[in-house]
Parts: C-alpha cells; structure tokens; sequence
C-alpha cells in the first residue's frame, strides 16, 4: 500500500460501520429494518462486515404491508437463513384485523400510510430502542436534513426544527424510557453509490431490479405491476413490457421503468445516465410537496 | 468514476441575500446533477411565483416552514459527482440565530465556501462565518465574491473584498484561503469560466474544488485508534479471538506496532489488523478495522491504543473553546455528561475564562453563563482522564461534546486548545 487516502466508495463504507459499531455500542436493543429493497440489502451486509468474525449483532424487521412482490418475501427469507439472524414481522394486515388501522379509500389506496402505525407498534413490543434504517439523503429532500442518529420522542415523532445537532463523528444516542432513536449508517450514500457498492461486493439483489417481462398497466407516468390488488379503470390496458424496477416498495406503488438491463453493470450503466429521481416513479411521494416531510414527522421511515 | 477518487466534504456559509442558494443550484445544474424531474418541479414553482427564468435557488428548499419563510431552520446535505470527485455538500443556514448548524456542517468539512456580495463587501456576517470555519480548523477556505454581474465585473470592486478580507483574517487561524469573483446567478466563474472577467486568472470554483489537495486533510502523524466495542464472536474458529472494532482517527497502524492502551498504560504488539476477512498489513485514518493483540489485556469501549513513542496527553482538566449550542444557558459549576471519542465521563464547567464577541472577535465580559450561539474558552473538569490532542493537531481526539443529564440534549461543542 503506498497511498494513505481512501477513495469515495471505501470512505463511506468506512463512515457506514463506524455508524453500526456506535448503535451496537450505545443501545440495548437495536433492529435493522428490512424491506428487502437494495438500501436494507447494503446496510444489512455493512452490518455483517463491521462485526465479522462475529455473527450479525442485530435483528431484522420487516413491516409487511400484506401488498409484497412475492420475490421480495421469498429473497428475505433466505437471506434471514444465511446470516442466521431474527426475524420480526410487523404486520399491517393484522393492525388493520385489530383496528388499529382502517384501510385507505379512493382509487389510489394504498398502504403505505398505515405502516406508520404498525412499525411503531412493533418497536414498542419488541422494546426496540434503535431502528437502523436504509434512508439515505439523496433520496428526498426532508431526508436531506436527517442526521445519523435521529431521535424519536415517546410518540415516535420526529421533529425536523428541533434536531440534535451532529458534530465531528460524535453521536449522541440518549434517551428516556419510550422513545427511540432511527439511525441511518448510509446517509450520505446517493443512489449511483449503492449501485457501484453492490456492483463491486458482488451482492444478491431481489430478481426485481433486473429487467425482466412483466404485465403493467401505465399509470402516473410509470409502469405500474399487475397485482391481485390492482383495480382497474376503464381506460387502462394491461401489457407486457420488459421493465426493471428502480426502488421496491409496496406492490400497489411501485413503478418500474422500461429497460433492458440485466445485469448490476448494466444497471450501473443505466442509473448513470439517468435523468429522472429514483423516487419519481413512487406514487407515494407525489401526493403533495411536502408528503415525506409528513409522514416522517408521524413516525415513518 | 475512477477507483482513486476521493470525497471532499464542503460547507457553505452566507444568507440568501448573498445568493447562497442560487450558487449551490447554479453548481448543481452547470454540472448536470440536477434530474428532469427536480427541474421540472422548480420551473413551475417558479412560474407559480412569478420569476422570469428558473430560479435556481428553489432547488435548496427544503422543510414545509422554510417554503413558507424562504430561509434554511437546519443543515440540509446534497450531493453531486463529476468525473473527478464525489461531494458532500452541508448547507447550512447562515442567520445568526442558527450559528449552532453552521458549526455542525462545518465540523466535517475539507473545505468552507463564504460567500460575500460584492456590493456590499466584508460585513460582519463574513467575519463571523470566517472566524467559525477558522474556530473549526477547516483545512481550506474559498472566499466566492458573487453578485459580480452588478458591479459591472470590476476588477477594483473585488480586490476591494480582498484586501477587506486579508485586514481581519490575518488574526485567524486559516492554512489555506483563495478568492474567486463570481455570478452565480449568470454562472460566471462557478463552473465554466467567466467571459466577462479576464482580469481573473484563476480557476473556476469547480475546479478548485475538483483539484485542491485534500490527502492531508486528515492527520496521518499520530496513531490513535478509540475501541468502539470489542468482538469475541466465541464460535468455532474464534474461539479465543478478541478484536478491538474502532475506526482509525489518525495515524497509520502496522503489524507489529507496539502499542500503548490509554488510560491503563499497559503495552503489547499488533497481532493483526483485520477487516472483514481480510487480513492488512497496515491502515490508516479514516479505515475502520478491528485490531488484535499479541497479549491479553483487559480493554473496553472508550480506551485507546496508540503507538507506544507518541501518545496523547491524558488528562482531567481541559481547556476548550466552547460554542454553546442549546436554548437552556449552562448554569454555573453544572454538571455534564462529556462524550470524547468513544469515551463517556461526566464533567463540569469550573470557569469560562473568557467570552468572543463574534462580530468583533474582541473578547467580552463574562457574565457567568453561556447563552446559545456563544462561543467561550472554558476551563473543564472530568470525572476520569480523557486522552486529548489539541484540535489543531487533530479534529478528532481534540474534539467534546456535553450532553445535558436532564433533557438528554446536545448541548455544547468544544475544542480542545
């Protein structure tokens, strides 16, 4: 080794475990919350080399919103066998069974608001006291203004004005009894980041992100898939298209882009000529200006 | 992208009258990081509101309040990559009553962006901004005299900044300062270069960004490692490993180091460096590795091991400059818990030994308390040594910050003197 500096990708790789090594140290009870989307896939491997020869430190949540890609479920569950870690489910179905929560109506119901309520319940009854989480700066801009440790009051708020301040690489993971901190190892991470990560650690991603055939139907300018839980009006036609999916959400929700890569170079390829958002194609984000910010204030991701 | 390309950390520091936002959006889009849809968002929005063109200052907006309000409440980061370099910049809000996020978004920082309106010059704002980044020892500083287009791109209005700036600056503590004249508005000089000012013969602001040295940054002299937590992972295999996990804060370590454990004192050898299953002969800051030794020593979260020929002062007494950060004042003689690396003690505020006047940099009165925003040099007592640096030397050893027992809040930022 002849040069002591570090390139972008292993500087941030470095900052992603200095982050788990901090939440292992300064909490009783810390998850990774898993969604089987590329971000949870990264941060969960981060977590095993931060702490290898030991095994995996952490539990996996996954908030199950009953509204999955089949392949999301099956890639979950035999990466929760290889690491031999924990799984908890949260899941909406039942919240909605013991009227926690009541369905969204209209045409564009989904359930991606409700997750809220099942994911907060689920960290009080597994006494959870960090949530490590996938979210990254880049992505929104009401996540361009968390921090690595984000502290949630006992309701599960956050509250953007009032924010610990984060200096150097001290992190400040106090709290009382009932609330809870979120905490975010790939803040500064953009979306080329992941992919050139993934890329070069050679990591299994859900089929989903490659391209693929698939029945859509075109709907707020994306391809959204085929479902049992998809109603259809009267002018939409159910297609075939070869499509790849940018970011994995609720199946309800999650357009996918036509494309032909299928392989993590292509897709390398493709995300760095891309000129659209990779949250354009969610219709959860296009309710309003301001639908992140709001939903992060109530206890979202 | 290159394989060597390194990541430079920016701030920027002015208040929406100096165009803050406009040369942040200006960067983004000359550089084509800014995506159709993000475009297409602001180019309404600025219909909406009437501006002729796009307003490429609404590409910072934020939170829903700082829409309403037309100013940044807290640090937003954004990120763009050219073919040479990955960036991270913290914008953070230049009101005074924000001081607390410019010091946050300053403390990571390679390098601080100040912007001046070349109408109005060095104003106290500029020398407040300036003393913040000199205070946080950001290794370089750019001086970006905007608004140039509105002063006809007068070579003599610009050195008129530049002499304004070099008068106080010589007081504070800056390695590295450089000037460029500037539109951020018509986008002269941020990212290609100004037809308009031939009289300036240096770069464009990207390129400087692109191209500083930026390798030493990051103090490689003195080996310290703070052990974040300790893996036994106790499975076959590893039986009997026990790897000190930490994150390299300054220095190199090699196999065979000897090394000394701050605060016990005692000695061993680097057995190996490891990372993930990879085995290294050396690393260096900022690598985060886990590191065992040739003996058994009993070692925990918050010690240190250093090189056994070059070890930090351990002490319980500590001079910092203080910024106090939190609406509550700090009470005479009050107790703190204080976090130093991954070392947490309990502290005391014994003494402010002097007060800043940010605006004057004249030292004032102390009037036995520290109010938001105030930045002091105190004297501070632990209840067990911490192993410091200065934070000249190193921004990571040298740094503290006290967290208030009652609320649980960050409350102050210090640097060790």
């Amino acid at each position: 080794m002849s040069k002591y500096y570090l390139n972008y990708l292993d500087e941030l790789e470095s900052e992603a475990i200095f982050v788990l090594r901090e939440v292992w140290a300064q909490f009783q009870n810390p998850v990774i919350l898993f969604s089987g989307g590329k971000d949870s896939i990264v941060v969960t491997h981060l977590a095993k080399k931060a702490f290898y020869p030991s095994k995996i430190p952490f539990s996996l949540m996954h908030v199950d919103t009953g509204h999955n890609f089949p392949e999301t479920i099956q890639f979950r569950d035999d990466l929760i066998k290889e690491l031999g870690a924990n799984l908890i489910v949260g899941s909406v179905q039942e919240s909605i069974d013991e009227g926690r929560v009541a369905e969204e109506k209209g045409k564009n119901a989904t359930r991606n608001a409700l997750q809220i309520t099942t994911l907060l319940d689920a960290i009080e009854a597994n006494k959870v006291d960090c949530a490590i989480g996938g979210g990254r700066r880049d992505e929104e801009k009401a996540r361009a203004k968390e921090r690595f440790f984000s502290h949630r009051d006992d309701f599960g708020q956050w509250d953007p004005k009032n924010q610990r301040p984060e200096l150097w690489n001290i992190f400040n993971g106090k709290y009382f009894e009932g609330e809870h901190f979120r905490a975010f190892p790939i803040s500064n991470w953009t979306e080329m980041d992941v992919w050139n990560y993934i890329k070069r650690e050679n990591l299994a991603i859900p089929s989903l992100y490659f391209a693929h055939e698939r029945e859509v139907v075109w709907r707020q300018n994306s391809w959204i898939p085929n479902s049992e839980f998809l109603v259809l009006e009267d002018h939409e036609e159910v297609v075939t298209k070869k499509i790849r999916f940018r970011t994995l959400g609720d199946i309800t929700i999650t357009g996918g882009i036509e494309s032909d890569a299928d392989t993590l170079e292509k897709i390398a390829d493709e995300v760095s000529t891309m000129r659209q958002t990779e949250r354009g194609n969610r219709s959860d984000d296009k309710r309003s200006e301001s639908a992140m910010e709001d939903r992060k204030r109530q206890g979202y991701f | 992208m290159l394989d060597n390309n390194q990541l430079l950390r920016f701030t920027t520091a002015g208040s929406v009258d100096d165009g803050k936002s406009t040369l942040i959006g200006r960067l983004l889009y000359d550089s084509k990081s800014i995506f159709e849809d993000q475009l297409e968002s602001i180019e309404n929005t600025s219909k909406q509101k009437g501006h002729e063109g796009v307003d490429l200052a609404l590409f910072t907006d934020g939170l829903r309040d700082e829409r309403e309000q037309g100013i940044t409440i807290d640090v937003a980061y954004r990120y763009f990559t050219t073919p040479k370099r990955k960036f991270i910049i913290a914008d953070t809000p230049g009101h005074i009553q924000y001081t607390r996020n410019m010091v946050t978004g300053a403390s990571t920082a390679n390098a601080a962006l100040i912007l001046v309106d070349a109408r109005h010059g060095v104003i106290e704002q500029t020398r407040r901004h300036a003393f913040i980044a000199s205070l946080l020892q950001i290794p370089h500083i750019i001086v970006c005299v905007n608004k140039m287009d509105l002063v006809d791109f007068s070579e003599e209005a610009y050195n008129n900044v530049l002499s304004q700036f070099e008068e106080f600056s010589s007081k504070l503590l800056v390695k590295d300062v450089r000037f460029i004249p500037m539109s951020a508005l018509l986008g002269d000089n941020v990212v290609n270069r100004s037809e308009n000012m031939s009289w300036y013969q240096g770069a464009p602001l990207l390129h400087t960004l692109e191209t500083m040295h930026i390798s030493s940054d990051v103090n490689k002299v003195d080996a310290r490692f703070p052990v974040q937590t300790v893996l036994r992972p106790q499975r076959e295999g590893f039986i009997d490993y026990r790897g000190y996990a930490g994150r390299i804060a300054s220095g190199v370590f090699r196999r065979g180091d000897e090394v000394t454990v701050m605060p016990s004192g005692f000695t061993s050898k680097i057995k190996t460096i490891d990372f993930d299953t990879k085995e290294l002969d050396e690393a260096f800051a900022p690598m985060s590795v886990s590191i065992t030794l040739e003996d058994d020593i009993d070692i925990s979260r918050g010690d240190m091991l250093v090189r056994s020929n070059n070890k930090p002062e351990p002490s319980q007494d500590v001079e910092v400059m203080l910024c106090w950060l939190n609406n509550t004042a700090s009470k005479p003689r009050a107790k703190y818990s204080v976090f130093h690396t991954s070392n947490q003690q309990k502290a005391m505020i014994k003494d402010i030994v002097y007060k800043i006047d940010i605006n004057t940099l004249q030292r004032k009165e102390d009037d036995g308390e520290l109010k938001m925003n105030e930045i002091a040099k105190v004297k501070i007592r632990t209840t067990k040594p911490l192993m410091i640096d200065s934070y000249r030397e190193n921004r990571t050893t040298g740094s503290i910050i006290l967290v208030d027992d009652a609320t649980n809040e960050t409350v102050a930022a210090g640097m060790v003197v």
